[in-house]
């Protein structure tokens, strides 16, 4: 079910079109990447879901219902540049943002207490924020973010400025949240997060959305039809042993034995291609090579710029 | 859209009441203008205490022994010695310095040099001239050969003091003292200059720390942009109104107490006198020594002027002016710190501001001096000036036509740059990393979304 959309979102600031036609559609409790290089558009995209600035021209949907000033209560955000009041007391102003929110005092200071506990930081309450060290603001920016249980999270880069340790306690929440039933938007410019928490994702480039779907979808469809072949023997048998149809990309050799990248010039072959190496090879291990959303990112983002020269860029 | 504008004046509020400059400021404040006002006059003191000898050279002779010594100032009267031997042994003497008097000195008054290795102070350079001014009259006169002189001349001295009377409507008179409204005048107008100056920078320092710190971004997603920089002006003009009601109580707390330290006698005086006593402490302590029975009367008389200022209404159109000022200033000040990524490129737009701000200063000068004249008039009116002039033209007592019309002018002036501060302010606070200019600021102006 779709919980969020947005339709034909087009926003033009006084120099530049930051948007153009820009639709997404994410589905209920699910985790959905907004990726795009930097200036894509993504933070006026998050700004407009927001509602920190309106659209000139689309629609933006919550929950089936055209999104209202209120919702603004049904929406948690961080943004990618942290922003705490560095002069004030961490609990104070964990406080004055719940409010903000739309929560009574008591209820949030009960939350936070809660959330203060979980993360095992109680003794920060009555800290200076500029006490503490960055990947601490960073807690307490993500207890900020989610204090209100907002219907909609929305993350921008969230875990820039965390140690290993942290990014892990973080993504168990962030996931622990979504099963809860929370949707998650989540930006970010790391694919391996992507890869392993995302379940779709909308590319932007030069403010239009040039990918969308499932993640496992996407990656699917960009295969390239090469396959990763583990073998034991005489490596220079494989050249002579192959029809046309296939052709040898690489070949590396190991203690343990020879790994050789085939691509496979139509779809079809690919069980022939095992058929034609088993009678003269030992085989170890064959693999198709679905690529990385890294690679599907730069390829794509590369290809548009090719295909566009970015009027942006000169500036 | 109540609620949460008054979560954010109440942070704005509370953060800076709560903070150790604010209560150091409220309390050192009455301190300090009273630093202001005695402190001159002490330094003066303090510098006297060290006793400095000058040594006087007087070839005319006319002088010797005749100029008057202080505590602090002495004289020594050399005999027989030149300039230059003096000079030469200046760094083993104490002298403060070496007055030579030329004897052409009656014919030619320049013939008088005072030497030092350092600048003498001003102080001792009129006290010499005076002093030889006095001598030199003296014997010119006396070369008059008139009898009675010292007696003609303590009759012809007279000091003449012009009492201004006030013709009301109803036929009465009032006798009024402008130097008692000029002070108050100026005092209300100085106050509301140095508030607005403060206050607003305040707002400004505010909102590029937000800025800066990016904690605009998540507070504008729950709050709108509009709603944020009025709950800032508002609290923080709330904190100047805190801060100056604290210093008129603490100042009169701190007036009874010496009071009943130094002058049991007086009893607890009611408020208005006290204020009346506030502005003039002076004239307390004079109260408490014999003086002449004339000037006693005019204190009398100045007391009675002070009841009759109108305090309640002072108090009232400094509040009117205070925040009408403040809310057309801050919102600018606003403005700016929206536009700009740190403190030290608010500069190129601080001056617009700061020129109306220092014109309406200048201008007061001559606001109470001549408090009907056309330029007191027309900056009372000019919304950018009126707060300062029309606080400082008000003690004079000015007709309400024109207290209204500058009031409603103000309030439309200040309506319409919140609105125009607004416009700038929700498109500079999300902007970084850009150089604004004027040309870009009118852009975010008419940009319409």
């Amino acid at each position: 079910m779709e919980f969020f959309s947005a339709r034909e979102v087009t926003k033009s600031f006084v120099n530049h079109r930051a948007l153009d036609k820009v639709s997404m559609s994410v589905p209920e409790k699910s985790i959905y990447g907004l990726l795009g290089p930097n200036g894509a558009g993504k933070t006026t995209l998050i700004r407009i879901v927001n509602q920190i600035t309106a659209p000139d021209d689309g629609e933006l949907t919550l929950n089936g219902r055209t999104l209202k000033p209120a919702d603004t209560y049904r929406i948690g955000y961080m943004p990618e540049e942290r922003g705490l009041y560095k002069k004030m007391k961490v609990g104070e102003q964990a406080l004055y943002f719940a409010r903000l929110k739309g929560l009574d005092k008591k209820t949030a200071t009960k939350r936070l207490k809660h959330w203060f506990e979980k993360f095992d930081i109680q003794s920060w309450w009555g800290k200076k924020v500029e006490e503490l060290s960055k990947g601490m603001q960073q807690k307490v920016q993500f207890i900020i973010t989610i204090i209100h249980e907002p219907e909609l999270l929305i993350f921008d880069e969230p875990f820039s400025g965390f140690d290993p340790i942290n990014t892990n306690l973080l993504k168990k929440e962030i996931t622990g949240i979504r099963d809860r039933g929370t949707t998650i938007i989540f930006s970010t410019h790391n694919m391996g997060s992507v890869e392993e928490l995302c379940d779709h994702i909308t590319l932007i480039d030069n403010s239009r959305s040039i990918i969308d779907g499932p993640v496992q979808e996407i990656r699917n469809s960009f295969k390239l039809d090469i396959y990763r072949v583990g073998f034991e023997g005489d490596p220079q048998k494989l050249y002579g042993l192959l029809s046309p149809a296939y052709e040898v990309l690489e070949l590396t050799g190991g203690l343990t034995g020879h790994t050789a990248r085939i691509k496979v010039h139509r779809k079809s072959d690919d069980n022939l291609l095992l058929k034609q190496l088993i009678p003269h090879l030992h085989i170890t291990s064959f693999t198709e090579e679905i690529p990385s959303m890294n690679d599907i990112f730069i390829d794509q983002v590369e290809k548009q710029k090719k295909k566009t020269p970015n009027p942006k860029a000169s500036q | 859209m109540t609620s949460k504008s008054s979560i954010v004046i109440a942070r704005e509020y509370l953060t800076r009441v709560r903070k150790k400059s604010f209560i150091i400021m409220t309390i050192i404040g009455p301190l300090l203008f009273a630093a202001v006002i005695i402190g001159p006059a002490w330094f003066a003191t303090l510098e006297d205490r060290e006793v400095r000898v000058i040594a006087v050279i007087d070839s005319s002779r006319l002088f010797i022994d005749q100029i008057p010594e202080t505590d602090y100032l002495k004289f020594e009267y050399l005999e027989n010695v030149t300039v230059d031997e003096v000079r030469e042994k200046f760094d083993d003497t104490d002298y403060y310095a070496v007055l030579y008097i030329a004897h052409i000195i009656t014919s030619t008054p320049s013939a008088v040099q005072l030497m030092s290795d350092r600048q003498p102070s001003l102080n001792i350079r009129m006290h010499i001239s005076n002093a030889i001014e006095k001598e030199l009259e003296r014997l010119k006169l006396a070369a008059y050969n008139i009898d009675d002189l010292d007696r003609i001349l303590e009759s012809v001295r007279t000091n003449v003091t012009i009492r201004t009377i006030i013709w009301q409507d109803d036929g009465g008179e009032k006798e009024s003292f402008s130097e008692l409204a000029m002070i108050v005048g100026y005092v209300g107008g100085f106050l509301i200059y140095f508030f607005i100056f403060l206050f607003g920078a305040q707002v400004m320092r505010g909102v590029i720390e937000e800025k800066t710190s990016r904690v605009v971004e998540i507070i504008v997603s729950s709050v709108r942009p509009f709603q944020l920089m009025l709950g800032k002006i508002v609290g923080i003009g709330m904190v100047g109104l805190t801060q100056f009601l604290l210093w008129v109580v603490l100042s009169l707390t701190l007036v009874v107490i010496s009071q009943q330290l130094f002058f049991p006698d007086l009893g607890t005086p009611s408020s208005e006198t006290v204020v009346a006593e506030d502005l003039f402490s002076s004239s307390t302590l004079q109260q408490s020594q014999p003086i002449e029975s004339e000037s006693s009367a005019r204190f009398m008389e100045m007391f009675a002027s002070v009841s009759a200022i109108n305090f309640s209404v002072m108090l009232f159109s400094f509040l009117f002016y205070f925040l009408g000022g403040y809310l057309l200033y801050a919102s600018l000040f606003a403005a700016i710190g929206s536009a700009v990524d740190n403190e030290t490129d608010t500069q190129q737009f601080m001056l617009p501001i700061t020129i109306p701000l220092i014109i309406a200063i200048i201008v007061m000068m001559n606001a109470i001096m001549n408090p009907y004249g056309p330029i007191a008039f027309w900056f009372s009116i000019i919304p950018f000036t009126s707060p300062i002039i029309m606080m400082a033209r008000i003690p004079f007592g000015v007709p309400v036509w024109e207290v209204a019309l500058s009031a409603g002018l103000l309030v439309l002036t200040f309506i319409f740059t919140t609105w125009l501060a607004g416009k700038i302010y929700r498109t500079g606070i999300l902007m970084y990393g850009k150089k604004v200019n004027y040309k870009e600021l009118w852009k975010w102006i008419r940009y319409q979304g």
